[in-house]
């Protein structure tokens, strides 16, 4: 084995080993901020498309929020449809294609603040689709202002003392909700924050994936995601601010598996 | 097809799936609620998916999903629910998903409705006014190839009386010309392969692929409207060439001032019609025509004055036009007024003659 001398520059430019771009990006190129935790999570959901061998099987209905901009660039059929309605464009699509896998990418304000009936009613309905939520407890798209998941406590735009259950309401755990229903299969909550949360995460939507294949029922995966800029802290420090946060709502792991069950 | 005893609303379903219709989600409301009950019954024979949506708002995406699968899908409702929907219509038409949907109005207050919409953006509706049940199954059937033709929304503006009255109808196949496939439809098979799809009201593409971005995508869209208003507007008009008093009504009141103009007719007096079947685009250039030389131009129609202003932008001189409609319901507010009435139009129309005469 030859020695790397590290007392003098290397003489030949390093080589990556590997690229990290799933196959299923256009470009690595994003245009969030730094520390946020979406682009991560979307790299794991392409990634467990193509290892499952849906890359020419699904197609990707997205809401609106900073992961929207991920149209451009997710190389899969996909159409960004109005605030809210995820849910319910997937619906029509999978009943339409009910062999193709069909996945919602919504934020907490699209699915728990603008798009509340929509998830509940594909839930109660039993819908064969996967719905990744993408929550970070704050509307980032806009600046940071409150969403139906801000915990209390949390600072925003809109509620510059903390969310006040009084004043404010309560938030939306909305996994626990839709796990309460008969007609979710499958109902996990990951996060991105470190290495093992990542990898974590990736079993979680790769079981949702999974569920919809075999046809049986709503799979919903939300994984907490960092949003430093929508709540106010330094990039560095988004992860560790996630947990102490949202991580004490929204405990993370595996709500509901039908699947594990029977 | 033999001629078969129907309700209005079944005679529209048959005819809509006939034209391909393999998808419908809607919620129920009086005079629309038959529709979506024939659609449930009918839709699962025919390969197709009926839903019970929890909102117009939710049934309208449904179909937003299903059409752009690349299938012909429909919602509908009275102008109530299509109020909820506002929002969906704007995005098919500014995202080129083509959708057809049904309004079964309770009356006919929902002209500025359909022909102006209440969506954000430079965007217009193609809006099919029948004005009875044997047009309504030939409109059930264009308004699907009209939406596919040009990948735009459709509006059906039917009414309580086209729903829910019985007529013996045939159901005549269309016959339309050939569309292209439909190669923006969205079927999951084009991930990876660097060109994938994408439906977006923002035009911007993908990195590989990028579209025109927001402006000139919604100018693109603008001119898409302009070439469709000057090709696709229909009317209907009788007695014009020597008429002194034009009388303009659309849907159902169109019929009735149909009849009312025939009668008054044979009767010596010089009294023409003109039915708008498309509400937009407006048959303008055709009013325009039809009007000239007439002495006064009167508008039917049971609201407080609605198409009327598509009438005044048309006339060459806008002071011969004259309201003889208003707004008229039965006692329940569900259903059109004692004004859609023969007798009544007829009396107004002499009045409107009579008074100017005096």
């Amino acid at each position: 084995m030859s020695i790397v001398m590290t007392t003098r520059p290397p003489e030949a430019p390093s080589n990556k080993v590997a690229s990290f771009k799933p196959t299923l990006l256009q470009t690595e190129e994003h245009h969030l901020c730094p520390g946020c935790g979406e682009p991560v999570a979307i790299r794991l959901v392409l990634e467990v498309i193509e290892e499952l061998g849906l890359a020419q099987k699904n197609v990707s209905i997205i809401g609106h929020g900073c992961y929207g901009s991920f149209i451009m660039t997710m190389d899969v059929d996909s159409t960004l449809c109005l605030h809210g309605r995820a849910p319910a464009v997937a619906t029509g699509l999978k009943r339409m294609r009910p062999d193709v896998a069909v996945w919602t990418l919504q934020g907490d304000g699209d699915m728990t603040s603008e798009g509340l009936a929509e998830i509940l009613h594909a839930t109660a309905r039993g819908e064969n689709i996967t719905c990744i939520l993408l929550n970070n407890g704050v509307f980032g798209d806009t600046g940071g202002q409150m969403t139906a998941s801000s915990v209390i406590g949390q600072r925003t735009k809109n509620t510059l003392e903390g969310r006040d259950a009084t004043y404010h309401g309560h938030p939306i755990v909305i996994g626990d909700m839709v796990a309460a229903m008969p007609g979710s299969a499958y109902v996990a909550r990951g996060s991105v924050h470190n290495a093992a949360s990542i990898a974590a995460t990736r079993r979680l939507i790769r079981k949702g994936f999974q569920r919809q294949v075999e046809k049986k029922g709503l799979s919903l995966v939300e994984i907490l995601t960092m949003c430093p800029t929508g709540w106010f802290v330094p990039a560095s420090g988004g992860a560790d601010y996630m947990m102490e946060s949202l991580g004490k709502t929204y405990p993370l792991g595996e709500i509901k598996d039908i699947s594990a069950s029977e | 097809m033999p001629m078969r005893l129907m309700d209005g609303s079944e005679a529209i379903v048959e005819a809509a799936i006939m034209a391909g219709l393999r998808f419908y989600a809607g919620y129920p409301m009086s005079p629309a609620t038959e529709l979506l009950e024939y659609m449930a019954e009918k839709l699962p024979h025919h390969d197709g998916v009926c839903i019970n949506a929890a909102t117009e708002i939710e049934g309208v995406n449904m179909a937003l999903g299903a059409a752009a699968g690349g299938f012909r899908a429909a919602s509908g409702s009275c102008g109530q629910g299509l109020a909820l929907m506002q929002e969906a219509i704007a995005e098919a038409a500014l995202n080129e998903t083509p959708i057809v949907i049904f309004n079964m109005a309770r009356n006919q207050q929902d002209y500025f409705q359909a022909t102006r919409g209440g969506g954000w953006g430079d965007y217009r509706t193609i809006t099919l006014a029948p004005k009875d049940l044997h047009e309504a199954v030939e409109h059930a059937q264009l308004a699907f190839h009209l939406a596919d033709k040009y990948r735009v929304p459709v509006i059906f503006m039917g009414d309580n009386l086209l729903a829910r009255t019985q007529m013996g109808t045939e159901l005549p196949d269309l016959e339309l010309e050939p569309l292209p496939e439909k190669d923006w439809q969205l079927d999951g098979t084009s991930g990876g392969s660097g060109m994938s799809r994408q439906i977006w009201t923002f035009g911007c593409g993908k990195t590989n692929n990028p579209g025109p971005g927001p402006s000139l995508h919604w100018e693109r869209i603008a001119t898409k409207f302009d070439a469709i208003a000057e090709v696709e507007a229909r009317h209907e008009q009788g007695f014009v060439e020597d008429a002194e008093t034009l009388v303009v009504a659309f849907g159902s009141g169109g019929k009735f001032v149909e009849h009312v103009v025939r009668e008054m007719r044979a009767d010596g007096h010089k009294v023409g019609y003109f039915r708008p079947i498309t509400l937009w685009p407006f048959p303008g250039d055709a009013l325009e025509a039809a009007s000239h030389g007439c002495k006064r131009v009167l508008v039917f129609e049971l609201n407080a004055g609605q198409m009327i202003d598509d009438v005044k932008l048309n006339v060459l001189d806008r002071k011969l036009v004259k309201a003889i409609g208003g707004v008229s319901f039965d006692e329940s507010g569900l259903n059109l007024g004692p004004l859609m009435d023969a007798g009544v139009i007829r009396e107004r129309i002499e009045l409107a003659i009579n008074g100017a005469s005096k």
